[in-house]
C-alpha cells in the first residue's frame, strides 16, 4: 500500500507530505527554542548583574564558527541544486562538505568548551554559564542529528536516488530545511551570548 | 475520472485479501506501521495506565478515608513506603505525583489522541493510513519508554516523584532521583506527542478523500486537528522547562534556583539568581493547552455519537468548528490564571481573567450546540449514547465551577482547597472518560468487527456514572470549607475542617466502588472480542466514511478509494429513501 503524495505534490495543497511535516517539526523547533529564550530574558533581566557576552566568551572564535555554519548553509542549498539538476557527483561533493563543515563546526565548540571547564567554568558556576552552556550544547545537539541525517543522504540514502530521485530530492531538500533552521538558531544565539 | 461507486465489501474479508506478503508476528501486531494496529496499540497502553494510576488514588483514599490506618493485606509495599500497611506521607506524595502525571500524561492523552486519533480519524476522512506510518511507530514507542520510565521510578532510592506532577521548583529541584527519572520520562512523552501532532495535521490536510473539504470534515475530525496544533506548540516549552529542570538537578546549574534559598535550615550551596516562578510559566504554558487536549477530543466522540443517535444533523455544526479553532488559540494567552497565587500583579491578573472568562464562550457554545442537537430527535439509548447524554450535565458542571476559579479574588481562597480538585476531576473524569467509554462502545464494532454486550455497558454506565458523581461532589463541599487539597491526612489535623471530614469517607467508598463497576467494562472488553454479537460494516447507521471500510478494516482500510459527496450528517434527510445518507454514496 501506497501512501499518496510522498513525492508528488496534492494539487489543491500545492505541496507533499514531507514538506507539511518538515514544516510544522520546525514550527516546534521555534517554541522549543523560543522558550529557552525567554527564559534567558527573564533570568537577565531579574538578575543583580550580568556579564557581558565578550569578556567571557571568545568573540573570533565564534565568528568563525558563524562563517562556518553559514558555508555549510550555502553548500546545503548547492547540493539540493545539483540534485535539481540532476547531477548526482556534484551532489556528493557538496553534501559531504555541508557535513564536514558541520564537523568542523563541533570541533572548534570541543575546544571552546574543554577551555572554559579547564578554568573552572561549569554550568553551576553561574547562570551565564548556565544558559551558554544549555543553549549550545542544545543547539550542538541539534547540528549532530543534522548531520547523522545530512550523512544519512550522503551515504546509504543515495539507493533511493537510483529508483525514485523525485523522491530523494524532495527529502534531501526537507533535510536541508532543518540544517538551514539550526543555522539560523545560531545567528541568534550568536549575538545574544557572544556580543550583548 | 471514473466515477465508481463505492460498494461496501460483503461481509466475508475474501474481497480484501490483496496483501502483498504476510507479514510475520512481530511486524503485524508489535511494531506494526499501520494506523489502526497502532491505535489499539495506544488505546490498551492508555487503558492500563488508566487502571493504574486509578488504583494509585484507590489506595490514597484508603489513607484520606482513614488517615494513619493500617490497610489490612497491604504490607507488602515494605518498610519505606507502607510499615505495617500504615502508609508514609512521603509514599502519600509520590502517589499523588504519579497518579497526575500518569492519568494526564500516560492515560488519557495516549486514549484520546493516540488511540482514538490513530484509530478514526484516517478511516474518517477515507484515508489508507497515516502520512507517516513509520514515524507513526516510533511515536508510539517513544510513549511505551517514557511510561516504563515513569513505572520504573517507582523503585529508585526514595520512590517516584514526589513534588506534584506540576513538579513545582524549588521543591522539584531538592526532591529525590525519582524526579530526574520523571524529567526523562517526561521528554519521551513530549517527543512521543510532538511526533504524533506533525503527523495527524499532515494526515488531515493531505491525504483526506477526494472531494472532502474541510467543511466536510466530521467534528472529531477538527477536534483532532485542533488537538494536533496544540500539542505541537505548546509541549515544546515545557521540553526546554525540562531540560532546564534536568540540568538544575544534574548539572547544578540554578534555573529555578533563588540565591539564598535555605533548605532545612541550611543556605544551599548553589549559585542562585534563578527563578522559580519561571517554571510555572512553561509548566503552564503547555498544561492549560493540555487541558484542551484532554477535552476537545473527547467533544468530537461526543459530537458523533450524539448526531448518529439522534438521527439529526449536528445543530450548529459551523459555529462549533469556528468555536473550535477560537478555542485553540485562546488557550495559549489564559495559562497564569492557574498561577494566582503567586502574588502577580493586578494588571496581569486582570488580563488573565479576562482571557479566561473569553475562553468559556466558545466551550459554552460547544456544549450548548451538542443540547440543542438533541432537541426532536428520536433518540436510541444504547450504551454509547447513554455515556454521551451523561458528559453533557458533568462537563457543564466541570465548566460552570472553574467560572468562580477564573477571576482571582475568588480563587485565592479556592485555589489550595478540595474544591480545584473537584473542578477539574468534573471536566476529565466524569467528563472525559465518560467520553472516552463512549467511544470505546462506538468504535468497538468497526475495530473488531462484534459490538460489545449492552446489558454488561449499560450496568458500566449506571455505576460509572453514580458512583463518579459520589467521589466528587463531595470534594465541592470539603473544599468549600477550606480544608487544604494538600494534605496526607485529608484535613484530620485541623479542627475546623472535623464539620466536613465524613465527606472523605464518602469519597473513597465511591472510588472503591467505582472501581468494582469498572469489572463489567474489562470483563465486556476481552468477552466481546471472541464471543461479541456479529454485525456488518455500518451497525450504527452512520454517515461518516470509517462505516464505509470492512469491519475490522484490512491493511489500507478501504476495498475502493472513498469520495466524499456530502456533508458529514446527513441524517433524515427529507425525501431520502433511508433515514441517513452515508458521506461517501454518490
Amino acid at each position: 500500500m501506497d501512501i499518496p503524495y510522498t513525492e508528488e505534490v496534492r494539487r489543491d495543497t500545492g505541496l507533499t507530505n514531507g514538506k507539511i511535516g518538515i514544516w510544522l517539526f520546525l514550527a516546534s523547533e521555534v517554541m522549543l527554542f523560543g522558550a529557552l529564550f525567554a527564559s534567558y530574558i527573564l533570568i537577565r533581566t531579574g538578575a543583580e548583574s550580568w556579564p557581558r557576552g565578550d569578556t567571557l566568551l571568545d568573540v573570533p572564535l565564534a565568528t568563525f564558527n558563524t562563517l562556518v555554519l553559514i558555508t555549510s548553509s550555502v553548500t546545503m542549498v548547492m547540493a539540493w541544486a545539483s540534485l535539481m539538476r540532476g547531477r548526482f557527483g556534484t551532489y556528493r561533493i557538496y553534501m559531504g562538505a555541508t557535513i564536514l563543515l558541520g564537523g568542523v563546526f563541533l570541533v572548534v565548540k570541543y575546544f571552546e568548551y574543554s577551555h572554559h571547564l579547564n578554568l573552572g567554568e561549569f554550568p553551576s558556576t553561574n547562570n551565564f554559564l548556565a544558559v551558554y552552556y544549555t543553549l549550545t550544547g542544545l543547539h550542538m545537539l541539534h547540528v549532530f542529528g543534522g548531520m547523522v541525517v545530512n550523512a544519512y543522504f550522503w551515504g546509504p540514502g543515495t539507493k533511493l536516488w537510483k529508483t525514485n530521485p523525485v523522491w530523494f530530492t524532495n527529502r534531501v531538500e526537507h533535510s536541508g530545511l532543518f540544517w538551514h533552521f539550526v543555522d539560523l538558531v545560531w545567528i541568534f544565539l550568536f549575538p545574544t551570548l557572544y556580543l550583548l | 475520472m471514473s466515477e465508481q461507486p463505492v460498494v461496501v465489501a460483503p461481509k466475508p474479508p475474501v474481497a480484501h485479501e490483496a496483501h502483498h506478503e504476510e507479514l510475520g508476528f512481530w511486524r503485524k501486531y508489535v511494531f506494526s506501521t499501520d494506523h489502526k494496529v497502532i491505535g489499539i496499540q495506544y488505546a490498551i497502553t492508555g487503558l492500563l495506565f488508566l487502571l493504574f494510576g486509578f488504583s494509585l488514588m484507590m489506595l490514597m483514599r484508603w489513607q484520606l478515608a482513614y488517615p494513619e490506618t493500617a490497610l489490612p493485606l497491604f504490607g507488602f509495599f515494605g518498610e519505606a513506603s507502607m510499615p505495617g500497611g500504615t502508609m508514609l506521607p512521603e509514599f502519600y506524595n509520590s502517589l499523588g505525583a504519579m497518579h497526575g502525571t500518569i492519568m494526564v500524561f500516560l492515560g488519557v492523552v495516549p486514549l484520546a489522541v493516540g488511540g482514538f486519533g490513530n484509530f478514526v480519524l484516517p478511516l474518517q476522512i477515507g484515508a489508507p493510513d497515516m502520512a507517516f506510518p513509520k514515524l507513526n511507530m516510533i511515536s508510539y514507542w517513544c510513549l511505551f519508554l517514557g511510561g516504563v520510565i515513569m513505572l520504573a521510578s517507582f523503585f529508585v532510592p526514595g520512590g517516584a516523584a514526589n513534588s506534584g506532577w506540576t513538579s513545582y521548583t524549588p521543591l522539584a529541584n531538592i526532591a529525590t532521583t525519582g524526579q530526574t527519572w520523571w524529567l526523562i520520562g517526561m521528554i519521551f512523552l513530549i517527543t512521543s506527542s510532538l511526533l504524533g501532532a506533525i503527523n495527524f495535521i499532515t494526515t488531515t490536510i493531505q491525504i483526506r478523500a477526494k472531494g472532502l473539504t474541510f467543511w466536510r470534515f466530521p467534528f472529531f475530525v477538527w477536534t483532532q486537528f485542533v488537538t494536533a496544533f496544540l500539542l505541537l506548540l505548546a509541549f515544546p516549552p515545557l521540553e526546554s522547562a525540562a531540560v532546564m529542570q534536568l540540568m538544575d538537578r544534574v548539572a547544578g546549574t540554578s534555573f529555578f534556583l533563588p540565591s539564598g534559598l535555605v533548605v532545612s535550615g541550611q543556605v544551599l550551596d548553589v549559585a542562585g539568581g534563578g527563578n522559580p516562578l519561571l517554571w510555572q510559566h512553561l509548566f503552564w504554558f503547555l498544561a492549560h493547552p493540555e487541558v484542551y487536549v484532554l477535552i476537545l477530543p473527547a467533544m468530537g466522540i461526543i459530537a458523533e455519537v450524539i448526531t448518529n443517535n439522534t438521527r439529526k444533523p449536528l445543530w450548529g455544526y459551523r459555529s462549533m468548528v469556528y468555536s473550535l479553532i477560537f478555542l485553540g488559540f485562546m488557550s495559549f494567552i489564559v495559562w497564569a490564571h492557574h498561577m494566582f497565587m503567586t502574588g502577580m500583579g493586578t494588571a496581569m491578573a486582570t488580563f488573565f481573567q479576562t482571557t479566561t472568562m473569553i475562553i468559556s464562550i466558545p466551550s459554552i457554545v460547544i456544549l450548548t450546540s451538542l443540547i440543542i442537537s438533541l432537541w426532536g430527535g428520536s433518540i436510541r439509548f444504547n450504551t454509547p449514547m447513554l455515556f454521551a447524554v451523561a458528559f453533557l450535565p458533568m462537563f457543564g458542571i466541570g465548566g460552570l465551577t472553574g467560572l468562580p476559579l477564573a477571576f482571582n479574588v475568588p480563587d485565592i481562597p479556592l485555589h489550595d482547597t478540595y474544591y480545584v480538585i473537584a473542578h477539574f476531576h468534573y471536566v476529565v473524569a466524569p467528563g472525559t472518560i465518560l467520553a472516552l467509554f463512549a467511544g470505546i462502545y462506538y468504535w468497538f464494532p468497526k475495530a473488531t468487527g462484534r459490538k460489545m454486550n449492552e446489558t454488561l455497558g449499560k450496568i458500566h454506565f449506571w455505576g460509572s456514572f453514580v458512583f463518579m458523581n459520589v467521589v466528587f461532589m463531595p470534594m465541592f463541599m470539603v473544599g468549600l470549607a477550606g480544608v487544604s487539597r494538600r494534605l496526607f491526612d485529608g484535613g484530620a489535623t485541623y479542627t475546623f475542617a472535623e464539620p466536613v471530614l465524613h465527606w472523605n469517607v464518602v469519597s473513597s467508598w465511591g472510588a472503591w466502588l467505582l472501581g468494582i463497576f469498572q469489572l463489567p467494562f474489562i470483563f465486556n472488553f476481552f468477552w466481546s472480542i471472541r464471543k461479541g454479537e456479529k454485525t456488518d460494516d455500518n451497525p450504527w447507521q452512520a454517515t461518516t466514511m470509517e462505516w464505509a471500510a470492512p469491519s475490522p478494516p484490512p491493511h489500507g482500510n478501504f476495498v475502493v478509494a472513498p469520495e466524499a459527496h456530502r456533508g458529514p450528517y446527513e441524517y433524515s434527510v427529507p425525501g431520502a429513501a433511508k433515514d441517513f445518507v452515508p458521506q461517501h454514496e454518490a
